[in-house]
């Protein structure tokens, strides 16, 4: 027989799984591009930084800084920047190539935030290693991404 | 023709480290987005810059960048390159729809 109790611990835990699924897929999905990008090396916080108003008002133009310590010399330098967000349609926002003649590991460009979340920026080393930084978003004006 | 704006110094020492700054129009159509009538705009974006040194005897891309539908219309991307040699920086970026456009601007080298 079923109980008043089991009933509505069941249906609770239904709804909270329904709940939180999108946000936990989607961070899912981010650790997996992450994972693809470094592609079997470790992926470490340090060296890099991602420059972003932590506070966005239009999410149609948000300007971003990524920054990589590095002395972009032939025997150490970076090979790419990856930059990845959390929660719009794709995961991907851009790809930088660079190297020894890029002289500077910096790169700004504008993107799209589709809501308030996270953007992760992954510096790919020439030896292998990857270095990332973490920085949450809050988006007010959202960028129509999606309709 | 897309029109562009590249921002770059003319003349550089040998050496010096040069911030390059690309802006290209272009309505980076993301393929997601809804018209009035209910039907989605179709994906219409740049995928592809590079930017190629020819400083009269090597022709070595410098930099490259992989666009996604998240980056804003009108796409911004701004790097740096060591001047090496007088020679001309060569842009190129490339979308769909067989979108191609290429750019070059001199740069004398003291």
């Amino acid at each position: 027989m079923t109980t008043r109790r089991q009933v509505l611990t069941t249906t609770a835990g239904l709804a909270g799984a329904i709940w939180l699924r999108p946000a936990s897929a989607s961070a899912e999905e981010l650790a997996a591009a992450i994972a693809a990008f470094a592609a079997g090396a470790p992926v470490r916080a340090g060296r890099v930084t991602l420059d972003v108003a932590p506070l966005v008002e239009n999410g149609n133009v948000v300007p971003i800084t990524v920054t990589v310590q590095s002395p972009m010399s032939a025997a150490d330098h970076v090979k790419a920047i990856a930059i990845f967000n959390e929660r719009n349609p794709q995961r991907d926002v851009a790809v930088f190539g660079l190297g020894p003649r890029a002289g500077r590991a910096t790169v700004s460009t504008r993107i799209r935030l589709a809501t308030s979340q996270q953007l992760v920026a992954v510096a790919k080393m020439n030896d292998g290693s990857c270095w990332t930084h973490t920085v949450d978003v809050i988006v007010t004006l959202a960028a129509c991404v999606e309709s | 023709m897309a029109r562009t704006l590249i921002t770059m110094p003319k003349t550089a020492k040998r050496g010096e480290l040069i911030e390059i700054r690309t802006l290209i129009a272009h309505p980076m159509e993301t393929g997601y987005r809804h018209a009035d009538d209910g039907s989605v705009q179709p994906r219409n974006l740049i995928r592809r810059l590079t930017c190629r040194y020819f400083d009269g005897r090597d022709d070595v891309e410098v930099f490259s960048a992989e666009l996604f539908p998240a980056i804003a219309a009108n796409p911004y991307v701004s790097f740096f390159t060591v001047a090496t040699a007088s020679g001309s920086l060569r842009f190129s970026w490339q979308g769909d729809n067989g979108f191609a456009q290429t750019e070059s601007v001199e740069l004398t080298v003291t």
